[in-house]
């Protein structure tokens, strides 16, 4: 049980300090210098004000959606769902229909993926895996550089640099081998699909190869050793050890790369042709949902012309919140699942 | 005799072998593949960037089309002054956000606003221009700068929020609790300590959020909407230096050409120099002196 | 002049986990008392339930009665003012990195309001002579950081800063577990001296210390009080086995 003790006389101890320490003439009473008061009403003020800008963020999402949908609503009631699946886009006789521009965003960005998703998993998994040390921060670092160049500018190349580089030299290449697919016929322009394609692909390598980076890093050196160990070359030590346990993030990286293309708007407008059309060739002219309202949306006349426009940004806006949120899902799958299963 | 087994082992190793060479050549051309046009696009907007840049180019405004000269100035100035719009509030909202997560934010409601914070990130840019449209231009019937800073914070705040919060989650609790200690409010303490702690990690990822909307073009297209001359009124359509490149970029003349590309390098450098600065501040520890 | 603590029936909660049952003592007055038992015993918990420090955890529950002086430390009083009348030091000194030792010493005082530039002048001096800093720091104290000096002196920096805004109780938790045998050495000396002044409580896990700086002691034990007396008399003749078999190292 607890003792309670009783004053008593001081026991002894150690030496004192030096004298010039200690301070001649101890104060008779402590005086609070502080009268300050409790604190609770501005810790409370404090508390909401933080909070209030959080319910910002909601907010502003809300505000968006809210904002899409009042300012779609009169092309919705005008045309309904097939909106979509309608290509007659004519703003004099206000009939619009947007499955150019849904084709277009899905071809564009289709072909930046089969030409970015090579390049940007054979930079990821060059850098981290077969990279020299000293290497692997400098590459790391241009990579991110990449993605750092706005959309405008990679668009201004694009027009200068990269149109005549296929209207000259790839087009014709690519139509006199390859035409008989059908992909590449028609008079070589170089401002359409190919070359949207193609600058989109630049633009999404950076995104999809620092993801990628982290769900490979993200796979144990346990995982990598155990396959060493069964006598592998360092490609299938890389192909079974690393890339196969990171697979689902790397699908999440690349869905995030499309979520990325889905919405990317100046370059594309700058190159692709701007021609609501659907065509097979990729050398054709087409329209996205993302150039469409970057074209003619401040030049819009009458209110339904608008709210079509309005109402592809909202699917637009859909679209792309779903592939981001399940890319998340993926990624998140590996960077977090990975350290618990790996102790199995 | 060679035995069978043996040797069929090393045919395999061979076949095996070359796959592993093919993949670093493969692994190996695609990083050529991709630092090619990086190297391209630099190397092209000094090639043809830098001929145009000369004082006159920063100190005057645009020419009537047709004539040979003048400059962006104007767009330059815009774009200091949509950007400052939009840091009014982006900043505060944002850095506010950040300090809920970490400080008050470890619970369901905080996931929730963690989770918005990165769809709304994922929102492209243009898409936040209609909005800023609806709520700016609509309202007050005309283009104006508002509108466009309006759009560019609203694209800051993600960055921010997570920055600050990631910052001020790696102070360390003690800290806290060294404060707590004296009796000092909480509300102080994450002002006066936490924050100010990690003051030069969200001052980076303020950069960061700079950097990033300072180049974007498709949110300024209806809501800032350009301007030929000077403008500093918050409530007239305003020159952006994005917008300016790309109006010159799809414009038909050569002299218009010549200045979209100067007008480029001058973007490309401040978000460069923005980029480096950030690298620089975090090779340097972001946390001044904690052990 | 220090005053007493006197603590009943105190019972603490992390969540549904209790780690104080039932502590009743009474703390004396310009004395050093020092808190010891094994790992885990409560001893933190103890310490950080005098000075509300517990309940900044979240989720956290306290019941019991805490008086200092004539002070119910847990009603009536908001849990800042007591704070600054009961100070602590803790087991990692923590300076303020991105302060100097002048403002770290200062701090306390500022950012409770306080301003006069001549009367801090004056308690960072006190403060820094009060923990034997002062002749090392003097030339240096706006330019120097808190956290460029070394683990002793940071300690010493904490302790000071502590004492700037005047408490009336000092609470140390193992404040030289993570210094060199030099540095314990000044700050027990450092403890002896304060006593004049102040009432000390100080959680140790090195016995030794104990009975070398403090004139009582509490023996805690899986969140139990289980015996407190005078020093001298906890470490030559305890009254309950469990104290005699931790002094004797059968544990812990």
């Amino acid at each position: 049980m607890a003792n309670r003790a009783l004053g008593a006389p001081r026991l002894p101890g150690p030496q004192p300090v030096a004298e010039s320490q200690v301070i001649s003439g101890a104060r008779a009473q402590p005086e609070p210098l502080i009268n300050a008061g409790s604190g609770h009403v501005s810790d409370r003020l404090f508390h909401l004000a933080m909070l209030g800008c959080g319910v910002c963020v909601l907010g502003l999402v809300g505000l968006i959606i809210y904002e899409l949908a009042r300012g779609s609503s009169l092309s919705w009631h005008a045309f309904g769902w097939k909106f979509f699946f309608r290509s007659e886009w004519d703003p004099v006789n206000e009939q619009f229909g947007a499955w150019a521009f849904v084709y277009g965003t899905l071809v564009s960005s289709l072909v930046a993926l089969a030409i970015g998703v090579p390049l940007a998993l054979g930079v990821a998994v060059f850098i981290t895996e077969m990279s020299p040390r000293w290497l692997k921060g400098p590459l790391a670092f241009t990579t991110e550089l990449l993605a750092a160049i706005p959309s405008v500018i990679y668009g201004l190349w694009a027009i200068f640099v990269l149109v005549p580089i296929l209207r000259q030299y790839l087009e014709p290449f690519l139509g006199k081998y390859f035409g008989w697919t059908g992909l590449f016929e028609g008079a070589p322009y170089g401002i359409g699909m190919l070359a949207a394609g193609i600058i989109l692909a630049i633009m999404i390598v950076p995104i999809i190869s620092s993801i990628t980076r982290e769900v490979m890093t993200a796979v144990s050196q346990q995982q990598r050793e155990a396959v060493l160990a069964l006598g592998a070359t360092r490609w299938e030590m890389i192909r079974t050890g690393v890339l196969r346990n990171a697979r689902a993030g790397i699908l999440g990286a690349i869905i995030l790369g499309l979520g990325r293309a889905l919405g990317e708007t100046m370059a594309v407008t700058m190159v692709i042709g701007n021609r609501p059309e659907i065509a097979r060739s990729l050398f054709a002219p087409g329209y996205t949902m993302a150039s469409v309202i970057a074209n003619e949306f401040s030049e819009a006349t009458g209110n339904t012309y608008l709210s079509a426009l309005i109402e592809i940004g909202l699917a637009l806006f859909l679209l792309t919140i779903i592939v981001n949120i399940l890319a998340q899902v993926l990624v998140w799958s590996v960077t977090r699942g990975m350290p618990a299963r790996s102790h199995a | 005799m060679p035995d069978p087994l043996s040797s069929r082992l090393t045919h395999l190793s061979v076949w095996r072998r070359s796959k592993n060479v093919l993949a670093t050549i493969c692994a190996g051309g695609a990083v050529i593949l991709v630092l090619l046009p990086l190297v391209a696009i630099f190397g092209y907007l000094l090639y043809r960037g830098v001929g145009s840049l000369n004082w006159a180019f920063l100190t005057q405004i645009p020419k009537p089309v047709g004539e040979s000269g003048g400059g962006m100035a104007n767009a330059i100035a815009g774009t200091c002054l949509i950007l400052f719009i939009a840091s009014c509030f982006g900043v505060p909202i944002g850095i506010g956000a950040g300090i809920y997560l970490a400080e008050y934010g470890r619970n369901r409601f905080g996931d929730l606003v963690r989770f918005t914070a990165d769809v709304l990130n994922g929102v492209p840019s243009i898409v936040i221009g209609i909005v800023a449209y609806a709520i700016v231009v609509l309202e007050q019937g005309h283009f104006s700068a508002l509108a466009g800073g309006v759009a560019l914070g609203i694209m800051m705040i993600p960055t921010i929020t997570r920055a600050t919060e990631e910052m001020l989650l790696l102070v360390p609790q003690t800290i806290r609790e060294a404060a707590y200690g004296l009796g000092v409010a909480r509300w102080r303490t994450t002002l006066s300590i936490t924050l100010r702690t990690a003051s030069s990690g969200v001052i980076t990822g303020v950069m960061l959020a700079f950097a990033r909307v300072a180049g974007e073009t498709a949110p300024l297209l209806f809501t800032a909407f350009g301007n030929q001359y000077w403008n500093w009124k918050i409530n007239q359509p305003t020159a952006a230096l994005s917008l300016q490149v790309f109006t010159y970029a799809i414009s038909p003349f050569d002299e218009w050409h010549r200045q979209a590309w100067a007008g480029a390098l001058i973007l490309i450098i401040l978000i460069v120099l923005s980029v480096s600065a950030v690298r620089i501040a975090a090779g340097r520890g972001m946390l001044k002196g904690t052990s | 002049m220090g005053v007493g603590i006197k603590v009943e029936n105190l019972n603490a909660w992390f969540g549904k986990t209790q780690s104080l049952h039932d502590i009743s003592m009474d703390i004396q007055a310009n004395h050093a008392t020092a808190i010891i038992g094994p790992s885990g015993c409560g001893k933190s918990t103890f310490v950080r339930c005098l000075n509300r420090m517990h309940e900044t955890i979240p989720d956290t529950r306290v019941s019991g009665q805490v008086r200092m002086g004539e002070l119910d430390v847990y009603n009536g009083t908001a849990a800042v003012q007591i704070r600054r009348r009961i100070g602590m030091v803790f087991q990692k000194p923590n300076p303020f990195p991105t302060m100097s030792i002048y403002d770290n010493v200062a701090a306390g005082l500022r950012l409770n309001g306080f301003h006069d530039r001549r009367r801090l002048d004056e308690i960072v001096e006190r403060s820094l002579k009060l923990s034997a800093l002062w002749d090392e720091v003097k030339d240096n104290l706006r330019k120097k950081s808190g956290a460029s000096l070394s683990g002793g002196q940071q300690q010493r920096l904490c302790i000071a800063r502590a004492l700037a805004v005047e408490p009336q109780v000092l609470l140390m938790d193992e404040p030289c577990s993570a210094l060199d045998p030099i540095s314990t050495g000044k700050i027990e000396e450092l403890i002896f001296q304060l006593k004049e002044n102040f009432t000390i409580v100080i959680v140790t896990h090195n016995m030794q210390q104990a009975s070398r700086v403090a004139e009582f002691t509490g023996f805690f034990l899986m969140g139990r009080l289980v015996e407190y007396d005078r020093t001298e008399k906890i470490f030559t003749t305890p009254s309950d086995k469990r104290t005699e078999d931790y002094i004797t190292g059968r544990f812990g």
